[in-house]
């Protein structure tokens, strides 16, 4: 039984819009918590079009709030998003992006749309860069969206997780990566990458956990690497 | 000052963003590279619902979240679409917060 190309850009888009709408929901607390660290509404939403990754986002904020070192802050908020360039690294024979393409495509290479294309990928690289885009642009848009009216309304609006979206976005993310963990290694990979990142959170800044994780595949290919010789 | 930190942050991330995409083909061809760049989503995104699932700034707190999650990957499990998972993970932990 195969999928015809509209039954799979129907469901690839389904879960860019959902993914889209879960995540960027977040863009109110972002908004909220800009302006209340002393950012203006157009700082708010400046970062968050041109930023555009929560992480670091949230990091420069919390060091602005701080009354911390703004350069050093800009720093480790960069640093945060070297995980970005990890994903870029895998994406980019997938969507084969050239010219002006892969400059906007750049922009949009965060977490949610990295878990949309990955997923996809199973039914084709077409359907990988519709996720890509797809949940990219539906990202942005009501990422930033959310940002403006967080940062107006400040907390006034309700706060995402009295609607469960803390649970939703692991969840959403756990299933974007379930088919990628249908091999030993890569079932490993994912358990101590989170156990790695878990057992460093009280030991290191928010955000580092997740990219110290990354460290895990190297030793996992040098192991198994050595059990396979 | 806020806004040269908001450009220069801007910067290197966009940077950092395209970076990866420039990555030469041939190098990511390299076996071990290749290898490794292959299960680096995997590490990454399983970190990332890891924290999001039990982090709370610098604490692992066990809460409303987790029993959310818990209900996504049994929906999973169960081979729900998606968006079953997701609605069922938000709901959970919402009504689980709404009792307690």
């Amino acid at each position: 039984m195969t999928e015809t190309w509209q039954e799979v850009s129907g469901s690839v888009l389904r879960t860019a819009l959902v993914v889209g709408v879960a995540t960027g929901t977040y863009g109110l607390s972002f908004g909220a918590l800009a302006t209340s660290s002393g950012l203006t509404v157009t700082q708010a939403c400046a970062l968050s079009v041109l930023t555009f990754t929560g992480g670091s986002q949230f990091a420069l904020i919390g060091v602005i709030a701080a009354g911390g070192n703004v350069a050093s802050g800009s720093a480790s908020a960069i640093l945060l998003g070297a995980r970005n360039l990890l994903y870029g690294a895998r994406l980019a024979a997938p969507l084969q992006l050239t010219g002006w393409r892969r400059l906007v495509g750049a922009h949009v290479v965060i977490d949610e749309s990295t878990a949309v294309a990955l997923a996809a990928e199973d039914r084709g690289d077409r359907a990988a860069r519709l996720g890509f885009w797809a949940t990219g642009l539906a990202v942005f848009a009501l990422w930033n969206l959310a940002t403006l009216i967080g940062a107006i309304a400040g907390t006034a609006i309700g706060d995402p997780r009295d609607y469960g979206l803390d649970a939703a976005v692991p969840a959403a993310f756990i299933a974007l990566v379930a088919p990628r963990l249908r091999t030993l290694p890569a079932w490993l990979t994912a358990a101590a990458a989170a156990a790695v990142a878990l057992a460093v959170v009280p030991a290191v800044p928010s955000g580092v956990p997740v990219l110290l994780a990354a460290l895990v595949p190297v030793f996992a290919v040098l192991v198994f690497k050595e059990r396979a010789q | 000052m806020t806004w040269a930190a908001i450009l220069v942050t801007s910067a290197g991330c966009y940077l950092l963003k395209l970076a990866g995409l420039l990555v030469p083909r041939a190098w990511l061809e390299q076996p071990v590279v290749a290898r490794v760049a292959a299960l680096l989503p995997i590490a990454l995104l399983a970190a990332l619902a890891a924290v999001q699932a039990f982090a709370v700034g610098s604490r692992l707190v066990l809460d409303a979240r987790l029993a959310g999650v818990a209900a996504g990957v049994v929906a999973l499990l169960f081979r729900a679409p998606f968006l079953v998972v997701v609605f069922v993970a938000a709901g959970t932990a919402a009504a689980v917060r709404a009792l307690g």
